[in-house]
């Protein structure tokens, strides 16, 4: 077997059997155990304050309120419908496409509503970058995928450094540096999430979305990409969309469990500190979803 | 218990509705699918001799044309003026490049258009909108061409007072538009939504998204219609009849201005003077017309297939 043979692989054999262990500091105990939202002591990215989504005249989501905090994993969890990812894509405008939607009180990104007059939504997507569950690479090469968006942006000096920087901190640089000029499609799925992650941080947002990133690729892709979030933490606030209980223990800082309620509508049940989350939630419907005795 | 023990083998055997076959008969054909598998044969015949006949239609008319125009042609036919006084010792030179500088005017109209066009459908109509749009391109599509002419000549004929190359190219432009946008269309929804969605995450402008992401996507799809459209155009021979035929074309021309020969002219032309010489002059440039279309055809195909593969599609 040559050594190309081994690099169709998604990745060197030593990465994929590297487990985490305490190189992400654990969180910081919550002085409250009572279950009420602990204070945390961060800026907070997002202030989202009563906002509710409907979908014509459909109510999506009941109103809620919670901080998303930076420099942290926030995860959201929940049943299929509950609205998760239709709160996550609204908080960089992704769904102003979609016919009838509309949403209620304040979505505020560093004090400023996302939905307030003046805001231009590619502005908003410029700083809030987005991972989508199905990889979507451009059918370009590789190296176009990640200077594409930074080209366009005016971001034009000094733009192999960029691709190289951007291609290494989504951990695939060594797996593609010999094929930049390769068609994206040809490389393997967890290859071209890794790869759209990348080119989402080559433009250097603040924030970055990522709807259930994970969902369409083979447990080691995934494992790779959760690592990745590990890595992106220090500089990125991400905020995930994942179905996989596992994975958000595995990634979150904070967890939000949102779930349906009797008129089913989704609900934010629960937001706290993952630990807390999946040890001692406070709610009853978030210790059924969490240890699996859901519905 | 065994699974037979609700059968009772006494019970009388039940009434069977008509058409329902006793279940222990032998499993030959019974009832009337003797009949429905006639007819499926019938249709199944009728619909491969359908293939064959277009098939054979097709390489009917090239090995007739082949057959006919095939001593015609030479070197010194491609690249001669025509010879007024000796018919069969002149060549087709102004006919070819005439042609082309029709043709590759008209495409240079038609396709910025029509792709622009296409955009205006699937980037920016409105639903109703969009409906309209489509379906006057498809009224358009269905212009008898000898209309479009026609019309192209009061606007442009009969204010300059002369017939001309440029005429043909607007006429054949008009005909080709309505090809080129609907085919454009067709292959811009095949981008996938997630590409858009991806562009629009990264904060990117969306004409900038549609230059840099959906146009390059689909562009060997649009460069294909393209080629298919420039391919019928170089074939009308009404427009150029009525639109650019007061010419000798003793001598190759390239001015659009002025009047321009062209292959179909060339071809009704040499069959209207009749003359044995005229007649398989008219046949050696069908043929020429007829391979320069055959190679549009097969070169826009591959194109398509590199430009596929080279995407990683």
């Amino acid at each position: 077997m040559t050594s190309s043979d081994i690099e169709l692989g998604t990745e060197p054999v030593s990465r994929r059997v590297r487990i985490r262990t305490a190189d992400a500091p654990a969180p910081a105990p919550s002085p409250d155990r009572n279950g009420a939202p602990t204070a945390i002591n961060r800026p907070a990215v997002f202030d989202v304050r009563d906002v509710s989504v409907f979908y014509g005249p459909k109510q999506a989501l009941a109103p809620f309120s919670m901080k998303i905090y930076r420099n942290m994993v926030t995860a959201l969890i929940g049943p299929s419908g509950c609205g998760k990812t239709t709160f996550l894509r609204s908080l960089n405008r992704m769904n102003d496409k979609i016919p009838g939607f509309g949403i209620q009180g304040d979505v505020l990104y560093h004090g400023h509503d996302i939905y307030g007059d003046g805001v231009n939504r590619v502005e908003v997507r410029r700083r809030i970058g987005m991972v989508f569950q199905k990889p979507n690479p451009f059918p370009k090469s590789i190296y176009d995928n990640i200077a594409w968006a930074p080209r366009n942006l005016g971001m034009k000096e000094a733009l192999d450094e960029r691709v190289e920087r951007a291609l290494h901190d989504a951990a695939l640089w060594d797996e593609v540096k010999d094929r930049l000029d390769n068609p994206a499609l040809g490389l393997s799925g967890g290859q071209q999430q890794r790869l759209c992650i990348a080119r989402a941080i080559a433009v250097e947002p603040d924030v970055l979305l990522l709807d259930e990133p994970a969902s369409a690729l083979d447990p080691i892709s995934t494992l790779s990409i959760e690592e990745l979030m590990h890595e992106l933490k220090p500089r990125y606030t991400l905020v995930i969309v994942t179905h996989n209980m596992q994975q958000a223990a595995r990634v979150a800082d904070r967890t939000a469990f949102f779930s349906l309620d009797e008129n089913r509508v989704g609900t934010l049940i629960e937001y706290d500190e993952t630990e807390t989350m999946f040890m001692r939630p406070s709610d009853p419907r978030t210790r059924d979803y969490v240890t699996g005795r859901f519905g | 218990m065994s699974a037979l023990s609700g059968l009772d083998p006494d019970a009388a055997e039940p009434e069977r509705t008509s058409g329902v076959p006793d279940p222990t008969a032998p499993l030959t054909a019974t009832g009337n699918l003797r009949r429905r598998l006639a007819v499926s044969r019938v249709l199944e015949i009728a619909a491969v001799a359908a293939a064959v006949l277009a098939v054979g239609v097709f390489f009917f008319v090239v090995y007739a044309v082949a057959e006919r125009g095939l001593g015609a042609i030479s070197f010194h036919f491609l690249t001669s003026d025509p010879n007024l006084v000796d018919v069969g010792a002149g060549g087709i030179a102004p006919a070819i490049v005439g042609s082309a500088i029709i043709v590759a005017l008209a495409t240079a109209i038609a396709m910025p258009l029509g792709v622009l066009i296409a955009l205006f459908l699937i980037e920016y109509a409105g639903n109703s909108t969009g409906r309209v749009v489509r379906l006057v391109l498809d009224l358009m599509n269905g212009l008898p061409t000898v209309v479009v002419a026609f019309m192209v000549y009061g606007l442009i004929v009969l204010g300059t007072k002369t017939e001309s190359g440029y005429a043909a190219s607007i006429a054949l432009a008009i005909i080709m538009l309505p090809l080129i946008a609907r085919s454009s269309h067709q292959v811009l929804l095949l981008v996938p939504g997630s590409l858009r969605e991806a562009a629009d995450a990264l904060g990117v402008s969306r004409w900038r998204t549609v230059v840099g992401v959906i146009l390059p996507s689909a562009l060997g799809g649009i460069v294909t219609a393209t080629i298919l459209a420039a391919a019928r155009a170089a074939g009308e021979s009404a427009p150029l009849i009525i639109l650019d035929s007061l010419v000798i074309g003793e001598v190759v021309h390239i001015n659009p201005l002025h009047g321009l020969a062209a292959m179909p002219l060339t071809v009704f032309n040499y069959l209207e003077t009749g003359t044995p010489a005229a007649v398989s002059q008219a046949w050696g440039t069908a043929l020429v017309l007829m391979a320069l279309i055959l190679a549009a055809n097969v070169g826009a195909r591959v194109f398509l297939a590199r430009n596929r593969s080279r995407l990683g599609l």
